[in-house]
């Protein structure tokens, strides 16, 4: 996804050159050809985030499309409150590119752990925090993006959900996908964790139980239609995010249904309870140990579904 | 309540603005921090004090700005990064024709755009909104860059407070623009020697200040704060410079009222009554120098 990313970055900074690329010194090997091609168009902040986000901030008030880059939290907490007060505030055309979403850098370790990003950036007024869940759909959300004024988060994930782009499909900002339908249960996600709803709906329709399938392009704007649909038209809901439940996609969505009377038949957000994770590993071991993986969504899904029937029937 | 100095002051009297000499300019911004301070029962006055002729000297005979436009695509740019200073940007704004001068009578009231930390929000002229410290640096440098790359002629000041020093984005910022030979950028830097709960010696020291600057590239100068005309030189466009210029004004924090020079609790207190009187009192008995071109 991050490749992808970088290679409509270099097609669209090809047509404007007014688009800056400003990284904190990370991006070796992927942004080699944008700084071969658009050195005018590149510049390397040093290890200096908070700078990084100030730089962007001064060249898109005077008239640029700033992008910063870097990994993990290091773009987004490290300098939190210069894109909350200076790009935020100011409604620049500041575009944060974080490379690693979740559990992207699963071995790396806590400080590479961007678990809490959603939750904090989608407080912050005027931001749009998107988060693509694949490599196309990365690219489409971009390309609708940088015609948006004002400051955007883009969550670039390591994984990819692996749903190809439908017949005419393109991801569009604020439009939820619908991966499956089904009416026991609504599965809801960010960014390429995606691949697991779909495993689990798969094998819960193998044991009789339809789900269907959400994957939100952003979490601001949401999809709020979309949400209260699912609410009202199917069983219940369940959230999975590779993030930790408090603040993020889960909050998101109870907040959306129960602003709109739209309660779930039953609710259950799946994500990082209130923990780091101490232990490493990659994205998909540690789905698996914080039970995020398709057979544990499957499992937890089923529990309730089957609760939800009981008391649907007496 | 009336505004104590709403009528001009006497040394203000002139068919001329009273921006177009700085020593006028740096007395008027002093009375109405005064009374904008007094009316909001606001904080940082002394700070206020401090810049008035670093102000004056910007945006009276620096800065290439147009009042009628205040979004001018070629203006130079000036970032108050001590946005604890917010009144004394707006009564410069004002006094420059910005806004009309009564407008100061909204700081710090219920529902004002005219917040105690600068804010742009509803604020023509004002660049860029601040009041957490060491931002103003590092956009700035962006300005600068952003014009560098543009190829357009507009400069960016910074003014920034000796205090804000203490924050890593300061460094951040100074390393960057110091690579880069930003000589476009202008910081100065309103060295009163005091921060928010004692001297910047006790805090922490910024001394060699000037040489700290020149490690990181920059053209540094050490002028008298309240000196217009050396302000004026050290401030003015430098053409083909190939480094930013970091000007390290030392002021008097507090300075033209007597007893609020040098004290911390200025930075936090809101003159009232008898202490509102006496200030403007001695403002007014001291005035801008009458030739118009001594300097305090």
């Amino acid at each position: 996804m991050r490749d992808a990313f970088v290679t409509k970055l270099l097609e669209l900074g090809r047509k404007d050159p007014k688009l800056v690329l400003i990284t904190g010194d990370l991006g070796f090997g992927v942004l080699n050809e944008f700084m071969a091609t658009l050195p005018d168009q590149f510049i390397n902040a040093g290890v200096a985030e908070q700078n990084m986000t100030m730089l962007a901030t001064g060249m898109a008030l005077s008239g640029w499309k700033a992008f910063t880059y870097s990994i993990g939290n290091f773009a987004t907490l490290r300098c939190l409150e210069q894109i909350r007060n200076d790009a935020c505030y100011h409604d620049a055309k500041v575009t944060i590119v974080s490379i690693g979403g979740g559990f992207s850098y699963g071995q790396l370790g806590m400080s590479h752990f961007a678990t809490e990003d959603l939750a904090i950036l989608r407080a912050l007024p005027n931001l749009r925090v998107i988060t693509p869940a694949e490599t196309w759909e990365a690219q489409d959300l971009l390309e609708e993006d940088i015609k948006l004024p004002g400051p955007s988060y883009f969550r670039i994930d390591k994984s990819a959900g692996g749903v190809p782009r439908g017949a005419g499909e393109r991801g569009r900002i604020g439009v939820a996908r619908t991966l499956a339908e089904g009416r026991d249960v609504t599965l809801v996600t960010v960014g390429g964790i995606l691949a697991e709803a779909v495993g689990a709906a798969k094998l819960l329709r193998a044991e009789g139980v339809s789900a269907r399938v959400l994957s939100l392009s952003s979490l601001k704007p949401l999809d709020e239609a979309a949400l209260v649909g699912a609410a009202r038209e199917t069983g219940g809901i369940v959230t999975l995010e590779e993030h930790t439940i408090i603040g993020g996609l889960g909050s998101a969505v109870a907040e959306c249904c129960l602003s709109a009377g739209a309660t779930p038949g039953f609710f259950l957000r799946l994500g990082l309870p209130d923990v780091f994770s101490t232990v490493v590993g990659d994205q998909f071991y540690l789905r698996r140990k914080f039970g995020l993986d398709a057979e544990s969504v499957a499992v937890k899904t089923r529990q309730l579904v089957s609760k939800w029937r009981e008391r649907s029937a007496g | 309540m009336k505004l104590p100095n709403s009528d001009a002051p006497p040394s203000a009297q002139a068919n001329e603005p009273s921006w177009t000499d700085p020593h006028v300019f740096a007395h008027r911004i002093r009375c109405h921090a005064i009374s904008m301070t007094s009316l909001g029962k606001s904080s940082h006055v002394a700070s206020v004090l401090s810049m008035a002729e670093i102000l004056a000297v910007l945006y009276g005979r620096v800065l290439n700005i147009d009042p009628m436009r205040p979004d001018w695509e070629d203006r130079d740019r000036l970032i108050l990064s001590k946005g604890h200073g917010g009144a004394g940007i707006y009564a410069a704004l004002a006094e420059r024709g910005f806004f009309p001068v009564d407008r100061l009578r909204d700081h710090y009231q219920n529902g004002s755009v005219f917040s105690g930390h600068v804010s742009h929000k509803g604020v023509p002229g004002v660049e860029i909104s601040t009041g957490s410290l060491g931002h103003g640096l590092g956009i700035g440098a962006g300005m600068a860059m952003a014009a560098r790359r543009s190829k357009e002629k507009w400069r960016v000041y910074i003014i920034m407070s000796d205090g804000e020093c203490d924050e890593g984005s300061v460094w951040e910022a100074a390393m960057f623009a110091g690579h880069h030979r930003l000589g476009n950028l202008t910081a100065v830097i309103d060295y009163n020697h005091m921060q928010s709960l004692a001297s910047v010696s006790d805090t922490l020291e910024l001394e060699p200040f000037a040489d700290k600057w020149r490690a990181f590239g920059w053209d540094a100068l050490e002028v008298d704060g309240h000196a217009c005309s050396t302000l004026e030189e050290a401030l003015s466009a430098r053409t083909g410079a190939d480094r930013p210029r970091v000007v390290i004004a030392h002021t008097t924090k507090g300075k033209g009222v007597s007893f609020m020079e040098n004290q911390v609790l200025w930075h936090y207190r809101s003159p009232q009554g008898e202490e509102l009187a006496a200030a403007l009192a001695e403002l007014d008995s001291i005035g801008p120098p009458k030739d118009g071109r001594r300097d305090a």
